[in-house]
């Protein structure tokens, strides 16, 4: 592999550590060897892509990480990778770039999963995909579960419309809400699941617990107490605790605000009875055998660092974890060192380097003839010309070396402190994705 | 590492000199005290704002002239990381020093906390703010009730922003509950000129996605509290955030989503008449090849192989593979560049000021920090 003599020299770097980085890389996605267990892992740490996706027994698919790190694209990439090696995939992505949403034929936010077009249907495969509309969600939930009339109450208090459409949660929760949802239906034998760009990745694990817990909790049954019983009046009837509270809350939020919270509360109260039960269901299916969550980060310290407490947050919640995918990682395509490439590049801008350099000669060597015929030597401007375009060559080659090398570096910490995990790494691309030619190709350019 | 992958791309650090000072830009935000960084997830929003309060600090007279706090919303503790500080608190705290003895300090606000303090100002409630606590109605105000929170965290930034020299700030010294004594602690060189506890306040605000919300206070609560307290609240803050000391900055990278965010971002803000500052490019990629190489590369067949290869010939590299590798990434560079600067292009819509930050391959410390913020101050960002 170049990338690994290129980085020779010079660097103390555990080679056992390293070569497990790079083989990473080097294997994923190829042909199979038959195999369809379920474990996505083979030999030595390596995610294989395609075995898990193949594997009928993997129901859910879940990318999680830290914001920035290309979740979205990496969900579309999966389902698009699944659905053309023969299985029936909805892809739920909650934040897609314009034109990614468009090349999926997600022009409309309306939570409704629709077919994708132009995939490679030729092993039976089909790709449907659905953008996450969030207050939606949330009002199709109120309309399942209350009376018209109540459901309209709901739906117009003001206190309802800025939770559905602001509370930190409310995304998180809905995201895990649609996969419920999306899992009922059983129209699909494959759901790939993109999460909220958080402002942390553990969030969306624990946010329909928050939310969940809230709504079930004590201040709720607090607040809707004097609401059933007739009103504000009702304080006096409490005890003195609970008092204190509704009394201490009425003049930080005011009354009219009070009033709303709390007519929104006991509206609530009678239809979700168990909103936490509903938040626990979601959770118990992101535990069970089908489903597969996928770490995505950069080589990056900030999304390794939560990578890293993701990996452990899953092992702490008894939630599956298929392995890390390793987006945007950078590689040396020639075989020279960082230290070489620099030192040739300086000797050229300082031309010291010899000019002895013709066009002919240098046709020759290339075995192209140029077809002009002409074996005038180059001219000195032309030289000179030729001379600068291969340092500054050099030199862009140097830096990805060191760059590579410091995601090998960062990396390798990583695996050291997860020993075991498998991992996927997708190569960065010079140019945004923003058609299915694309999302192939990342898979494609990982094997 | 020793190797330092600057070499290429001419921005040396610039330690802030006198020489440096002469050189840069006039500043473009005399008059803004509250800069609100923002940016999509991923762009370095943490690492802008941390370098644009240590651009702000510097250019003092004597050391303690400048002095600028850099405040974090999020809890995530970036910035002790960023100044390989202990974890930053909701107490307001030293962490860096510029060369000419400029001070950043740096606080982490946490919206419970913050709701305890204004309770205990404002209303004095004693037990039952605890009660309140053990009921969950302080989580739920602060994590649940929407709006609330960024009230209380946009509300104590404004009081930061606010507050005079000399004098404590609200809540503190009369609260007598823990985190006041700590308090204006290692400020023995108070100018006598000051006016402002800190001259500019720089906010590490969330991401562009909620930028707008977070700031419209205002809007956000009107729904919910037309009168009462917390209005009364939302009305101080908005004062400060809609005057001209406030300006929002934008981070973003090159790349189409960051963009198309910052896009949507600034119009949202003006809609919103929320005042707009400059649009931060960061991990800017210097171009390498001249124009007619660069059009070549970005091509079907990419460079010319002789060309290349009688470039290489006389450092003994003229060989197929490498020319072939070259080749190739001269395309890939190519193809970014190009890209870049549609971006840009598209950027220039907004008609902001644009700042550019080189890409630190090397990751980001604090020499990795001073760098940035002194590219920023020479480009008048600062």
């Amino acid at each position: 592999m170049s990338g690994d003599r290129a980085n020779g020299n010079g660097v103390k770097q555990g080679r056992a550590e390293r070569d497990g980085v790079e083989q990473a890389g080097v294997e994923e996605a190829g042909v199979q060897d038959g195999a369809t267990g379920s474990g996505a892992q083979d030999t030595a740490g390596h995610l294989n892509l395609d075995r898990l996706l193949d594997a009928p027994e993997t129901k859910i698919v879940v990318c999680c990480g830290s914001g920035g790190v290309g979740k979205t694209t990496t969900a579309a990439a999966f389902a698009l990778r699944a659905a053309e090696r023969g299985r029936d995939v909805v892809v739920l992505t909650i934040d897609p770039a314009r034109r990614l949403a468009q090349s999926l034929g997600l022009t409309e936010l309306d939570n409704t999963p629709r077919e994708v077009a132009g995939i490679d249907r030729s092993k039976g495969g089909r790709l449907h995909a659905m953008m996450l509309d969030m207050k939606r969600t949330f009002d199709e939930i109120v309309l399942d579960h209350a009376d018209p009339q109540r459901a309209e109450q709901i739906l117009a208090n003001p206190f309802y419309q800025s939770l559905s459409a602001s509370f930190a949660g409310t995304q998180e929760y809905m995201a895990m809400e649609k996969l419920g949802q999306l899992r009922a239906r059983g129209e699909w034998d494959l759901i790939v699941v993109d999460t909220p760009p958080s402002r942390s990745a553990l969030d969306f694990l624990d946010a329909p617990e928050r939310l969940g817990s809230f709504l079930d909790g004590r201040l709720i049954r607090i607040l809707s107490a004097p609401a059933k019983v007739g009103g504000l009046g009702a304080f006096k009837l409490l005890t003195g605790g609970v008092s204190l509270v509704t009394g201490a809350l009425g003049k930080i939020l005011g009354s009219t605000l009070l009033g709303e919270v709390q007519s929104f509360v006991a509206a609530l109260d009678t239809m979700f009875g168990g909103f936490r039960e509903r938040a626990e269901r979601t959770y118990q299916l992101l535990q069970t055998e089908g489903t597969a969550f996928v770490v995505v980060a950069a080589p990056e310290p900030d999304a390794l660092r939560e990578a890293s407490y993701f990996t452990r947050r899953l092992a702490t919640d008894k939630m599956p974890l298929a392995g890390l995918v390793l987006n945007r990682v950078h590689r040396p395509q020639a075989d020279i060192t960082a230290e070489r490439a620099l030192a040739a590049a300086e000797e050229l801008t300082n031309g010291k380097a010899g000019k002895r350099t013709t066009r002919k000669n240098a046709a020759g060597a290339n075995g192209a003839a140029k077809g002009n015929g002409a074996e005038a030597p180059l001219s000195a401007t032309e030289e000179a010309q030729a001379a600068q375009l291969a340092a500054a060559l050099l030199r862009l080659h140097a830096e990805r070396v060191v760059q590579s090398r410091r995601e090998h570096r960062l990396t390798g910490r990583f695996l050291a402190s997860h020993p075991g995990i498998a991992m996927l790494e997708l190569p960065a691309q010079a140019e945004d994705i923003h058609d299915l030619d694309g999302l192939r190709e990342i898979i494609a350019r990982s094997a | 590492m020793a190797q330092r992958p600057y070499t290429r791309r001419e921005v040396r650090l610039v330690p802030v000199t006198n020489a440096a000072e002469a050189r840069r830009a006039k500043p473009d935000w005399p008059a803004v005290r509250l800069h609100v960084v923002t940016g999509k997830g991923g762009t370095g929003k943490t690492t802008v704002a941390a370098a644009l309060a240590l651009a702000l600090a510097a250019g003092g007279k004597r050391p303690g002239d400048r002095r600028v706090l850099l405040v974090e919303v999020e809890g995530r503790q970036g910035l002790a990381q960023l100044f390989d500080a202990e974890p930053v608190a909701y107490e307001e705290r030293r962490v860096a020093v510029t060369p000419d003895g400029g001070e950043v300090w740096a606080q982490s606000l946490d919206a419970e906390q913050a709701l305890l303090e204004y309770l205990d100002m404002f209303y004095k409630l004693g037990p039952a703010a605890r009660a309140l606590r053990r009921f969950g109605a302080i989580d739920f105000a602060t994590t649940i009730a929407p709006g609330i929170r960024d009230v209380l965290l946009t509300g104590k930034t404004c009081e930061a922003v606010r507050r005079r020299a000399g004098h404590t700030h609200a809540g503190h010294g009369q609260s007598g509950h823990g985190h006041g004594a700590q308090h204006g602690h290692d400020r023995t060189k108070q100018p006598q000129d000051r006016v402002f506890d800190y001259d500019a306040v720089v906010m590490d605000a969330p991401p562009t996605g909620r930028i707008t919300r977070f700031l419209n206070v205002n809007s956000e609560v009107s729904g919910l509290a037309r009168v009462g307290p917390i209005r009364n609240q939302a009305d101080a803050v908005m004062r400060v955030l809609t005057s001209a000391q406030t300006a929002v900055h934008f981070v973003t990278l090159l790349e189409e989503m960051p963009v198309q965010e910052t896009l949507d971002g600034f119009a949202e803000l003006r809609a919103a008449g929320l005042p707009t500052g400059g649009v931060m490019v960061n991990q800017a990629r210097p171009v390498v090849l001249p124009e007619d190489r660069l059009k070549k590369a970005a091509q079907p067949g990419g460079l010319d192989p002789a060309e290349l290869e009688a470039g290489l010939a006389p450092v003994g590299l003229a060989d197929p593979e490498v020319v072939t590798a070259l080749s190739e990434l001269a395309t890939e560079h190519a193809q970014r560049v190009l890209l870049e600067a549609g971006q840009r292009e598209e950027l220039s819509a907004t008609e902001a000021p644009m700042y550019e930050l080189p890409l630190l391959t090397d990751g980001i410390d604090r020499v990795g920090l001073d760098l940035l913020a002194a590219q920023l101050r020479r480009q008048g960002a600062a």
